[in-house]
């Protein structure tokens, strides 16, 4: 046979019904765009929290508040409120082989400067933070002990901060305004790179938590304790020490659980990873369940197809066509249809990834394999779906095909 | 020293329903010589299609045998069949059968597309012209059959039964919807494809057309009923009579008519004309 007509013959096909073609490709365009939006998400966020734990410093142990949760991971963590203040500061204290404790409140605020205006992270943290993250400052100063100790109006900016709220300029000695309270910028962090994640994670600011608890959030108990460790081999006893203190602290008797988590940056690690592997194929198989619907529509339209040229398959039989190249002629049929739903998919998913990360702020990534794999998958829908209509084709004799009307 | 391309022995083909079984062909017996050029005759549900479909290898006898230029082919694979429809045998269908929306040259060139060793673009668009050109259609090859006349029609599908170089052409009924002028047009194509070597078979319903042919078989309740040969008639010279006499104008009623179907169309345009925009007002 000539393979060469044959996406010529199934173009043409395609092209007799534009709108048929082009609903029936919508399916599997929605699909594979779904498919890439869902994963680009799902891959956006799970390389922030890898990001977002990798930065965490060296020796690093996390407490949280809360009994051992799946992925306890500092996104979206932090709802009981167990961890105090003190806790943090009996940890740094009473520990020797801890070095520096933090403890961490989050809050998403609108900030102000001059006519500008920029919705941010806001993070109070003791005045070590910046060394237990080991996070060197692009210029000026993080704020003291001292500046903790009277909740001083003091903030340090992160790139972005510098870059949206200031268009660039010098921010230090300025002024910005949380909810109406002034906060003096008195250092600039130094960027944490070029990357997509590079730029949210510069998207903050930190001021002493004492300035976090008492004037900006309003909450009173902490949402982590960052805790950093004298070195590598102490982390194990660091890790058994500060529980059986903060088991003492709160008063467990030896048969109640923890309401806190100790865990190490790798533990972390794990734990988010895997609870972000889960959101992804999660979402993944939602986005293929469409993906399937779709192949159905093109099942649905490739049996209507073949009934329709019930005639002109029994003429291509009558004039030496073998049964085996009609069913090559629906499949490849099929599967340009999908590809063409495919190519669309993809247009469709980086819009969406690209508009999503834009407007909810979700990080996002393209994944090119994600690309791949849904060009692949839309040809193997192709197939699937379309073997079944072709396989009707290429059975059919030429004498009963030239018969039907 | 012409030798056998066709022989049928005792075929027949019954057509199973769910109430009964039909008897199309009851026991065929028929050979035919390479070069011949036969009408195959008979009333209606005879068995004429039936018999075509089996010489074209479009459908397998019941029973009994059928040797086409020395094969055993009720005996091959359907693949072997696709094959021997391609190369061996051309198909002229009663109702054309071309591809809509499709043109000349394209349809023509289809089966060329299915032949065992695959050709070249080139090659299969010199062959789909080559074959217009026989049935003097270079000049449409871009027509799609919505623009042609019945008779080209009719003649695009023999090129098509032709492209691939066919020993044998079976045409079933190839004037049975064309008026009597271009069956005759028709025919001359069909006289001369035999006389270049062509055997030809064809089933018809009028004895006129049959005279063309140097051979005549009826067919009666699937079976054959009489064979003769006969002296064909050339349908050229029979153009050339008719051409002669069909310089007569037109008798004056008919032209009167001819001029109120000319009036017509314009008549109506007018008429829309003017209804249109009161319909869109109202
Ligand atoms: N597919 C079929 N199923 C059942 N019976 C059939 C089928 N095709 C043909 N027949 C029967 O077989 C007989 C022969 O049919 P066939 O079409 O060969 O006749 P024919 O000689 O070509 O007639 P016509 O001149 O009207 O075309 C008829 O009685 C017809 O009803
Ligand atoms: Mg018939």
């Amino acid at each position: 046979m000539k393979w060469s007509a044959v996406p010529l013959v199934a173009g043409r096909a395609l092209q007799r019904h534009p709108m048929r073609t082009f609903l029936t490709a919508l399916g599997i365009i929605i699909g594979v765009g779904a498919v890439i939006t869902m994963v680009g998400l799902g891959q956006g966020a799970r390389h922030e929290v890898e990001e977002q734990v990798n930065r965490l410093g060296q020796n690093v142990v996390l407490v949280f508040p809360g009994a051992r949760q799946l992925g306890g991971v500092s996104i979206g963590g932090g709802q009981a409120n167990t961890l105090t203040i003190e806790d943090a500061l009996a940890i740094r204290d009473e520990i020797p082989e801890v070095v520096a404790a933090s403890p961490e409140v989050r809050s998403q605020r609108v900030v102000v400067y001059g006519n500008r205006n920029w919705f941010t992270r806001i993070y109070g943290q003791s005045a070590d933070y910046l060394q237990i993250r080991q996070w060197p400052m692009e210029s000026g100063a993080m704020f003291t002990e001292e500046d903790v100790d009277r909740a001083a109006l003091v903030a340090v900016v992160g790139q972005t901060i510098v870059d949206e709220l200031f268009e660039g300029a010098d921010p230090i000695g300025e002024s910005i305004r949380v909810r109406g309270l002034p906060l003096t910028v008195i250092g600039v962090l130094a960027p944490k790179g070029m990357s997509l994640m590079g730029s949210v994670q510069d998207d903050i600011i930190v001021v002493p938590y004492t300035t976090a608890f008492q004037r900006i959030s309003g909450r009173s108990h902490a949402m982590v304790i960052n805790v950093q460790v004298y070195d590598q081999a102490s982390m194990g006893i660091a890790q058994d020490k500060i529980t059986d203190l903060l088991r003492e602290r709160h008063r467990l008797a030896p048969h109640q659980e923890n309401d806190f988590t100790v865990q190490t940056q790798e533990e972390v690690a794990q734990a988010a990873t895997e609870t972000s592997r889960i959101m992804t194929v999660l979402l993944a198989s939602i986005a293929a369940i469409s993906l399937f619907v779709g192949g159905i529509g093109i099942m649905n339209v490739m049996l209507v197809s073949v009934t329709e040229r019930t005639r002109e398959i029994g003429l291509r039989l009558s004039v030496g066509a073998r049964g085996r190249d009609v069913l090559a002629q629906f499949l490849i049929e099929a599967v340009v249809l999908c590809l063409l739903g495919g190519i669309g998919g993809i247009l469709l998913g980086l819009t969406s990834t690209n508009l999503i990360a834009a407007y909810a702020g979700w990080p996002a990534l393209f994944s090119r394999e994600a690309m791949v794999v849904a060009v692949s998958v839309s040809a193997a829908v192709g197939l699937f779906f379309g073997f079944y209509p072709a396989w009707k084709a290429a059975r059919l004799d030429p004498i009963v095909a030239l018969r039907r009307e | 020293m012409s030798h056998r391309l066709i022989e049928l022995q005792g075929v027949t083909r019954v057509y199973r329903t769910e109430a009964i079984a039909v008897e199309a062909l009851r026991g065929i017996d028929l050979s035919v010589d390479a070069g011949e050029l036969m009408a195959i005759m008979g009333a209606s549900g005879s068995g004429k299609s039936t018999l075509m479909n089996v010489l074209g290898c479009l459908d397998r006898p019941t029973t009994g045998s059928y040797h086409l230029g020395g094969r055993d082919v009720s005996a091959l694979s359907k693949d072997e069949l696709a094959r021997i429809r391609n190369q061996t045998v051309g198909f002229v269908f009663q109702n054309f059968n071309l591809l809509p929306r499709t043109s000349a040259r394209e349809n023509v060139e289809l089966p060329l597309l299915y032949t065992p060793e695959p050709l070249s673009w080139r090659e299969i668009r010199a062959r789909a012209r080559e074959a217009l050109e026989i049935v003097g259609l270079a000049d449409r090859s871009h027509h799609t059959p919505a623009e042609l006349s019945g008779g080209q029609q009719q003649r695009v599908a023999i090129a098509r039964a032709l492209v691939t170089r066919p020993r044998l052409l079976l045409a079933d009924e190839p004037t049975g919807n064309l008026d009597s002028r271009t069956g005759l047009e028709v025919m001359d194509v069909i006289q001369r494809l035999n006389d270049d070597g062509l055997t030809v078979l064809m089933v018809t319903h009028e004895p006129d057309i049959a005279t063309f042919a140097s051979r005549t078989v009826v067919l009666r309740d699937g079976l054959v009923r009489a064979d003769r040969r006969t002296r064909p008639r050339r349908a050229a010279h029979v153009l050339q009579d008719w051409q002669e006499d069909d310089d007569v104008v037109l008798p004056p009623e008919l032209d009167e008519i001819g001029a109120a179907d000319g009036a017509g169309p314009a008549a109506g345009v007018e008429r829309t004309d003017e209804a249109e925009p009161t319909e869109v007002r109202a």
